[in-house]
């Protein structure tokens, strides 16, 4: 490869990193700061995803839409519905601890899986839906296109930071960090203990569907198959877990380290011969695991604890 | 201040609080005392909202709060402290006492994002509070320690610190002598009985330690087996049968106390 394959290498590296930043920053708002267990981070993720595919794809014949809209109503629009989405889960699991919240968010993220693929009318089903924009694109093409879309990505990522620093710096972030280390006695100084796991559910589960978005205006196309929760949920746990919890340059390092060595070892997976190829995703997920062994082994709180 | 009206509370087969009624005078100390497992600290969780009793009332400064949930009682004036430590283990001290005071903008999500600078001033105060509140206890070295490492005295303090931090009106207090050194203990009991005089809280204590309880207490109440037992002065209490039976005479009472 090339110094300008390499470039580029690293700029789709950079631009699903990016994305993956995102996710994980959205996940730390959630359960590093408030100790909110979500194990249905791609229902999330799929919501937005389609929501900014329907409304900023050309109209299509075979779904609803699309309607054409520009990009930033479809980042808007994916944030919002994710949002109204969180908030109904996180009213009928009323109490949010974290083994039901665990639970019914798996239920949820399955049944967004199940709706994706057998709504034709809405989703355009298992064949997706395609003819997403790219931001600027009748300006950019090929290769400068790609560059002008991981800015896109990570000026999202920069926003999504910035908002998560505020939260976690602001007196509403220091009561959910009471929260999350003892909700009884958080409720005995008169926090109402439920509506701030309301709120956090909620503004993070925005953020996780603006990373949906990010990734169908990416691959201009959105299938079931891009919302498989090995590849959303489980990576981005991973990602938070090892870049330490609580932290939001943890988060970023989490996602990027990750994303790299999940990256790298599809190139290895791919050299094995054919028989292997298809338990090479379990390969993976093994690899990834070791990773975290590795990682929690010396770092207890991940690279980057919460208090620095 | 308030009323325990008749209150019941089962936990499967367990009548833990039995149809038990006593009061808090306002103003006042009052001890809770009886045997291990009387059901104390269940009394407590009903009257702090950490649990709802089956049957009764409790009337709190003068208004019903029997359904109320805890935060909701807490923002009417009413704090505890708990048997166990129920620190923020993960938070500073002083963190830990910044966080109850009340900041009504700040700790709303919108401000947070959009208008960080709403409840900023609040904050200040609520630090400068902590800051003396930490003082006062006499744990101000403390304040950057995480709250998780201090020792279990310390917490206990640190707990009395946080349930002052919104000037409440009553104070529960479960066992915030157990597991203290003598030094500290005394120390504790000078506080509270300097914020009864001074500031006008009332109190109400969970103790084992009857020579403590006689030295804060105007007034104890006693519970056995969830009910109310008997009620009076320390003195009055310390010579009535029935007491010396279940708590000073039968040994098989003791092994906890
Ligand atoms: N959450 C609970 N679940 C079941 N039983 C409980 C619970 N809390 C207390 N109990 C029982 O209720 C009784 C009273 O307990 P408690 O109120 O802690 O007594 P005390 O504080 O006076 O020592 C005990 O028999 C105890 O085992
Ligand atoms: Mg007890």
């Amino acid at each position: 490869m090339n110094a300008e394959g390499i470039a580029f290498y690293l700029v789709s590296f950079l631009t699903m990193g990016g994305i993956y930043a995102v996710l994980c920053i959205a996940l730390n708002m959630q359960w590093g700061f408030g100790g909110l267990f979500n194990a249905g981070i791609a229902g999330f993720y799929a919501v937005g995803a389609y929501t900014a595919a329907i409304l900023t794809s050309a109209t299509a014949p075979t779904h609803v839409g699309g309607f054409d809209l520009p990009i930033l109503s479809g980042l808007l629009g994916a944030g919002v519905m994710a949002g109204v989405t969180a908030w109904g889960i996180a009213r009928v699991c009323v109490r949010l601890k974290a083994d039901y919240l665990a639970m019914a968010s798996i239920g949820f993220a399955e049944i967004i899986r199940l709706v994706v693929i057998n709504e034709q009318w809405l989703t355009n089903g298992s064949l997706g839906i395609s003819r997403i924009p790219r931001p600027l694109e009748d300006i950019f093409s090929g290769r400068q296109a790609e560059v002008v879309y991981v800015v896109f990505v990570w000026l999202v990522v920069l926003l999504t930071y910035f908002v998560s620093q505020r939260l976690s710096r602001s007196p509403w972030g220091l009561v959910m960090r009471a929260i999350r280390d003892n909700d009884i006695a958080a409720d005995s100084i008169g926090k109402d203990v439920q509506r701030f796991r309301v709120d956090a559910f909620v503004v993070g589960s925005v953020f996780m569907g603006m990373a949906g978005a990010l990734s169908a205006h990416y691959f201009k196309f959105f299938s079931p198959d891009a919302t498989e929760p090995l590849l959303v949920t489980f990576l981005c746990w991973v990602m938070l877990i090892a870049g330490g919890s609580g932290n939001n340059r943890g988060a970023i390092a989490g996602a990027l380290l990750v994303w790299a060595i999940w990256s790298m070892t599809e190139i290895i997976t791919s050299h094995l011969p054919v028989e292997w190829a298809s338990r090479s995703a379990y390969l993976r997920m093994l690899l990834i695991g070791l990773f975290l062994q590795f990682v929690l082994q010396r770092y207890r709180q991940g690279l980057f604890p919460e208090r620095g | 201040m308030l009323q325990f009206d008749n209150v019941s509370k089962s936990f499967g087969g367990v009548n833990a609080v039995d149809q038990c009624t006593f009061t808090i005078p306002s103003a006042s100390i009052t001890g809770l005392i009886g045997p291990n497992g009387a059901g104390k600290t269940t009394a407590f969780n009903i009257i702090a909202g950490h649990l709802f009793a089956d049957t009764g009332r409790i009337v709190f400064d003068g208004q019903d709060v029997t359904r109320l949930p805890a935060w909701r009682r807490q923002h009417m004036g009413l704090s505890r402290t708990f048997q166990l430590p129920h620190e923020f283990s993960r938070m500073s001290v002083l963190d830990n006492l910044i966080v109850a005071a009340e900041n009504r903008d700040g700790e709303h999500i919108l401000n947070a994002i959009f208008r960080p600078g709403r409840g900023r001033t609040r904050e200040q105060e609520a630090r400068a509070m902590a800051t003396r509140t930490l003082e006062f206890l006499e744990i101000g070295s403390l304040r950057d320690e995480l709250a998780g490492n201090i020792s279990g005295g310390q917490k206990k303090l640190l707990e009395l610190g946080r349930a002052l931090m919104q000037r409440p009106k009553l104070i529960l207090l479960d066992e915030i002598g157990a597991g203290v050194n003598r030094t500290l203990l005394g120390k504790i009991a000078d506080k509270i009985l300097e914020l009864n005089a001074s500031e006008g809280y009332t109190f109400c204590l969970i103790e084992h330690d009857l020579d403590y309880v006689s030295r804060l207490c105007s007034q104890v109440n006693v519970m056995v087996q969830g009910r109310l037992l008997t009620t009076g002065t320390v003195a009055d209490v310390r010579n009535d049968e029935r007491v010396i039976d279940v708590y000073f005479g039968g040994g098989k009472y003791q092994e906890h106390a």
